[in-house]
């Protein structure tokens, strides 16, 4: 159990609003190894990025509370002091925001923004610095980086301040690195050339990665391991072929059943996930899903635990009630996996 | 669920004249300097000789990456802003350059949908001001336009008891939803949908187009779908155009333009879209294209994608090229077409479509001689 690279085991957290406590994230569970990939998908408000932030100390103040722990090579991240966190943060675990434009300082050079994060960490003179940012630059596919360099954000396309975030992010060698959508913001080909940064990125060994994202199509492209979340919990989490061509939960079968594929003649109709997410002040008692769920019975009124119910894999753990075989059956719809078929404005 | 229709056949009243005809349609940004004298030092070729034709009840697509020109010729269609050239046409009247108060009856039938559904609703007004608002525009009393809100949050799938509320009580979807119902108020026939569910979750981008889809068969409505990607727009288009840098590269029926993209952008869009299943995706050969699209202030001589193409050669940056049709109404503007036969190849015609500027060698080394018409009747390409 230590030798993983981070453990993060039942964290929680949640927020007191005016409104009333907001259960960001509830008993999250996961392990990280270097070389791997580990994909957290889920929709907006699910608690993919709330999760992704606290394991970096940027979800901290007065109205946050937390729970469980994470612990990155032994040191445990969710009590650490925020002195601790100043060497932890951009050195040991790193994180890519979805928004390139806004997480880059509009008034200094990239070059500089670089040189800052790695002379605030290591004892080195500036030149050098910059030498080494160069070499990140052009590492990430930057053309001409020593040019480049000099250069300010706002003279950036969109997939270049993306790559110069990821040299950022790569500049101390963290053992995590946590990308929060950052492909999202990108047009199709710009994602495609920066899925393959994080490839090679992978290939390498050198760190874990945390990919979150909403698009499965990425997910299957790059992820070696999946947490599927909702509401705030992880209603299933398995390996990236456990998700795809067995997956347990129903919510996990409507995200599969509402992607559509290219290479396939398209349905009539697009399977939508009837409903809406719930608000997490005033969550759904039981399995948070159970509102959408058409399969839902008496017993989703209590919350199922995230465990197996597969013999042959211990690790696929998934929180509903219904029987494996059940699912199984229950889950093909017109031979394709999914929820419903085509149901419409809830 | 709903009857298959859509597409194929518009009601034969409408089918002497198409719903809307772009003819050549450019639109030009100065790029100013100066302090106290305005000095045009260039133009940004945000749209640059874009010709269309959409029937009545169909949907076309225009899908092309950010930069490419889509938001400034829905905004065009629209008439937000006024083209530099070339000739819009709506039911058959021009409205091109048409003035404020001329346009009023156009823009009653003629609608915009926003991307973000946050900035384009007022966030002081409630639900009932914003749906109302054109109702009460185009001279609907008070108490009617009341009933026919509720009646149109009802259509598009919100409570009519939120009536009263304001837009940020709403989720994105529904946010959306309201954004539909503003436009569907004043009866459109067309309505043009610049990128309506980039903003939203997968699960919701589903009942948004499922709801598209049924507005769109009980009203007979024409859309013209903006997006930026290809997965959306195949579900809600008859054709689909492709744009890259202010031109059209392909225009093709919907279901081809998957099954046979021409152009090697096309190609190259629908190869950079991960598929969503584990092991097809590690037995496909990527082919990731390199660069970045070009500055449109100068756009690339000859075919503006040629700086990117696996595919280009000399003459793809000296010549244009034009839109080529191939059988089926398959429009693509590329020296070197993929998925086509030679014999295809050899019997494509020159589009009437085609950017003026473009050059009389099609694909296969044969020379068109040039026609000295311009405008004109054109034919349909769906």
């Amino acid at each position: 159990m230590a030798d993983h690279l981070l453990d993060v085991e039942n964290l929680q957290v949640s927020f007191a609003t005016e409104d009333g406590l907001v259960r960001a994230v509830d008993e999250v569970s996961f392990t990280l190894d270097r070389g791997e990939v580990v994909a957290i998908v889920g929709e907006s408000g699910s608690g993919k990025s709330v999760s992704a932030m606290t394991l970096m100390g940027l979800t901290r103040s007065p109205n946050s509370r937390f729970g469980g722990s994470a612990r990155l090579n032994g040191r445990e991240l969710i009590t650490a002091s925020e002195h601790d966190f100043e060497s932890i943060r951009g050195k040991e675990i790193a994180m890519i925001f979805q928004d390139p434009i806004s997480s880059l300082s509009p008034v200094h050079r990239i070059g500089d923004q670089i040189v800052e994060q790695i002379r605030a960490h290591e004892d080195i003179s500036k030149p050098a610095a910059f030498d080494r940012a160069v070499e990140l630059m052009e590492r990430v596919g930057i053309p001409s980086a020593a040019d480049r360099a000099r250069a300010y954000p706002h003279e950036f396309s969109g997939g270049m301040r993306q790559r110069a975030m990821i040299a950022m992010a790569l500049s101390l060698s963290p053992s995590v690195l946590i990308a929060d959508e950052p492909t999202t913001a990108l047009d199709v080909t710009i994602q495609a050339q920066i899925l393959e940064e994080f490839k090679q990125l992978r290939a390498s060994g050198e760190s874990g990665v945390i990919f979150v994202t909403h698009d499965l199509g990425v997910v299957a492209d790059i992820a070696d391991r999946v947490l599927v979340m909702y509401a705030g919990r992880v209603v299933e989490q398995g390996t990236l072929d456990e998700i795809f061509y067995d997956p347990q939960h129903p919510y996990t079968w409507g995200l599969l059943g509402s992607i559509t594929r290219m290479d396939r003649e398209p349905p009539r109709r697009l399977p939508a996930i009837p409903g809406l997410p719930p608000s997490l002040i005033n969550a759904p008692a039981g399995c948070h899903f159970r509102p959408r769920c058409p399969h839902e019975f008496a017993q989703c009124m209590e919350v199922p635990k995230l465990e197996s119910h597969i013999a042959e894999a211990p690790e696929h753990a998934d929180r509903c009630w219904l029987e494996v075989e059940e699912k199984r059956t229950r889950r093909l719809i017109n031979g394709r996996i999914g929820l419903t078929e085509g149901t419409v404005i809830a | 669920m709903s009857a298959a229709a859509a597409a194929g056949s518009p009601e034969s009243a409408a089918e002497s004249r198409p719903l809307l005809e772009a003819e050549h349609v450019k639109l030009y940004f100065p790029i100013k300097t100066g302090v106290l004298i305005d000095r045009t030092v260039g133009h940004v070729h945000a749209v640059d000789d874009i010709s269309l034709v959409l029937g009545e009840g169909e949907t076309i697509g225009i899908v092309g990456e950010s930069g490419c020109g889509k938001s400034t010729f829905a905004r065009c269609i629209v008439r937000l802003l006024e083209p530099n050239e070339g000739t819009l046409r709506f039911r058959g009247q021009d409205i091109t350059h048409l003035g404020r108060r001329d346009l009023n009856p156009v823009r009653r039938e003629v609608q915009l949908v926003f991307q973000d559904p946050v900035s384009s609703l007022n966030p002081r007004k409630r639900v009932g001001q914003i749906v109302g608002s054109p109702l009460r525009l185009h001279g609907v009393d008070r108490d009617k336009a009341q009933a026919r809100v509720r009646e149109l949050l009802e259509r598009v799938g919100l409570n009519p008891e939120h009536i009263n509320r304001f837009p940020h009580e709403f989720s994105g979807g529904q946010r959306q939803r309201i954004g539909i119902a503003r436009a569907l108020a004043v009866d459109p026939r067309l309505i043009v949908l610049d990128e309506p569910v980039s903003a939203l979750d997968v699960s919701i981008q589903a009942q948004v187009i499922n709801l598209l889809d049924d507005l769109q068969d009980d009203f007979g409505l024409s859309y013209v779908f903006i997006a930026h990607d290809l997965s959306v727009v195949r579900h809600v288009s008859d054709s689909i155009a492709v744009m890259y840098l202010g031109k059209v590269m392909e225009l093709s029926p919907a279901k081809e333009l998957y099954t046979k993209p021409i152009h090697p952008y096309t190609h190259a869009l629908l190869a950079a879209i991960p598929i969503p299943d584990p092991v097809e995706n590690r037995a496909r050969q990527r082919t990731v294209v390199g660069g970045e699209p070009p500055n449109p202030i100068n756009p690339p001589s000859g075919c503006r994608f040629h700086t990117r193409c696996p595919r280009a050669t000399d003459v793809c940056s000296e010549v244009e090229p034009p839109l080529a049709e191939y059988p089926g109404g398959h429009l693509a503007a590329c020296h070197h077409p993929l998925s086509v036969s030679d014999a295809d190849i050899a019997g494509a015609t020159r589009s009437p479509l085609s950017p003026l500027s473009a050059g009389r060698l099609m694909p296969g080394g044969k020379e068109v001689p040039a026609e000295p018409v311009q405008g004109g009747d054109e034919e349909a390409p769906a």
